[in-house]
């Protein structure tokens, strides 16, 4: 078994699968060590597949509105998976006067840096989604925003990396991390040392106890979120959904399915037996979330629900970039539950600061080391 | 568990099979031969071919045709069954009405309704 390349990545999820993906069509060696037993088995598999600039921290807002120009468009046809891209705007909803406030903030930073999304009233909501209750007054509306299918794109990524000859290791938890003469070197799991020039960890939450081996600190805590799904109906609208409230997110698949997730407000005191489990009071809390903004979907079957930890920074955009304090080094995580949609930029993104040193949007205002005390 | 699988293993190329045409999965009309194409694509845990195409996802939510999806990719891959861990089951058992499972906690409850 290959045990040392150009690149080792620390994390079969989304962001490392599209990183060796892009590394891999720059020519580059690359091994990628998944701690579970299966590829893309966190977050990666477990969001609800939104693909939206709206409602996001203006620091990380240039890289996801560049993924969207650049790489969503044609990620099917690369990927030789049907991703499932819709890009048929975002309508983030509100039903009170404070929703308004928030949303009209929201936009108004985002126009800042170039966005396209402004506020609509109720009835020019349900213009674009008839479907939605008279309770909605208002919502920011982002015409470029849109959702895909988390699943086939994770694993077209895995797909295509290993076609282009990426190693992929599942079942290779890492445990420490090893500099040898001044450069990052060696990457330890229970069963094998790796060894590469360059070490990327994009681990999720775990990211936090890896980079400690190396003295390095990345402030996290894990946060579960929720999801479910219902069983498949005629085709209603291809907009992203989201609330202002955050009491649901979702979509229409294009199997027919809605995909919903959630929130129940305890998320942060449930008790978990070591893996992410659905808590008994989440998802009828998002059913009542939905039917509020969704009467017709009442009569509608659930047939699956799930749960996934989200990797939670203390200011809510991710840790990105080169680590310089030990050169080779590379980090990708604190997504916070919103990395699906960025991932292929920060993939290929990542790829071209390895190999090139370069980027083409500025990673500065991720650095890993922003966090500071508040007096 | 957590056995180390390296996804470069030569399990052999894919070859057409007689019986490919043949539907395993019935919610989901997903054939015999895409998901021994999905293994050939790197797909090699129960779960990971689950999330690939829908197998077991669909309103029996696995339990028709799961069995049979083990051993069509326990076979391409030249391992047992016994090897494969089968993919998660997911809440609630029966699908459910959302306006059936939005009673976990009415919103106002009446006195007394302990009772009822």
């Amino acid at each position: 078994m290959k045990t040392n390349a150009e690149v080792v990545i620390v994390g079969g999820g989304i962001i490392g699968c599209a990183a060796a993906y892009y590394l891999a069509g720059m020519g580059a060696e690359v091994i990628v060590l998944e701690g579970s037993d299966h590829i893309g088995n966190g977050g990666s598999s477990r969001n609800g597949g939104g693909v939206r600039q709206s409602g996001r921290d203006v620091r990380e807002l240039p890289l996801v509105m560049y993924g969207i120009r650049n790489l969503w468009p044609n990620l099917s046809e690369e990927l030789e998976v049907d991703c499932e891209y819709h890009q048929d705007g975002n309508l983030r909803l509100g039903k009170t006067e404070k929703h308004r406030e928030i949303l009209t903030k929201l936009a108004d930073s985002a126009r800042g840096v170039g966005l396209d999304v402004r506020m609509i009233d109720g009835d020019e909501v349900r213009e674009i989604n008839p479907y939605l209750s008279r309770e909605v007054i208002c919502a920011s509306w982002c015409p470029t925003d849109g959702h895909a299918n988390p699943l086939t794109t994770t694993l077209g990524f895995y797909k295509t990396a290993r076609k282009r000859g990426v190693t992929f290791v599942t079942g290779e938890p890492v445990r420490e991390l090893r500099v040898i003469k001044g450069k990052i070197r060696q990457v330890i799991t229970p069963n094998n040392i790796y060894e590469g020039e360059n070490v990327l960890v994009a681990a999720g939450l775990d990211s936090r106890e890896i980079l400690t081996s190396v003295g390095i600190d990345i402030p996290m805590t894990n946060s579960l979120l929720e999801c479910l799904v219902t069983e498949a109906q005629p085709h209603m609208f291809d907009q992203m959904l989201g609330t202002a409230e955050a009491d649901f997110y979702g979509h229409q698949t294009k199997h027919g399915s809605f995909v919903f997730g959630g929130s129940s407000g305890l998320e942060r005191y449930n008790k978990d037996n070591g893996t992410p489990v659905n808590s008994s009071k989440t998802a009828p809390c998002i059913c009542r979330g939905i039917m509020k903004y969704f009467p017709d979907l009442a009569k509608v079957k659930i047939v699956r629900t799930w749960a996934g930890w989200m990797d939670a920074s203390s200011d809510g955009v991710p840790a990105l970039g080169a680590v310089e304090e030990i050169p080779g080094l590379y980090v990708a995580c604190a997504f916070n539950g919103h990395g699906f949609g960025i991932a292929p930029a920060v993939g290929e993104q990542l790829a071209k600061l390895i190999l090139t040193g370069r980027t083409d949007v500025d990673l500065s205002p991720l650095h890993y080391d922003r966090y500071k005390a508040k007096i | 568990m957590n056995s180390v699988n390296d996804r470069s293993r030569d399990i052999g190329p894919f070859l057409p099979g007689p019986d490919d045409d043949m539907i395993i999965c019935r919610c989901e009309e997903i054939t015999k031969g895409e998901i021994r194409q999905a293994v050939h694509d790197g797909m090699w845990t129960l779960t990971e071919i689950r999330r690939y195409l829908r197998t077991g996802m669909g309103l029996c939510q696995g339990q028709t045709c799961g069995r049979l999806v083990k051993g069509i990719v326990a076979r391409e891959l030249g391992i047992s069954p016994a090897e494969l861990e089968p993919a998660t089951s997911r809440v609630p058992m029966r699908p459910i009405e959302m306006e059936v499972f939005a009673k976990e906690a009415p919103e106002e409850k009446e006195v007394g309704s302990y009772e009822d």
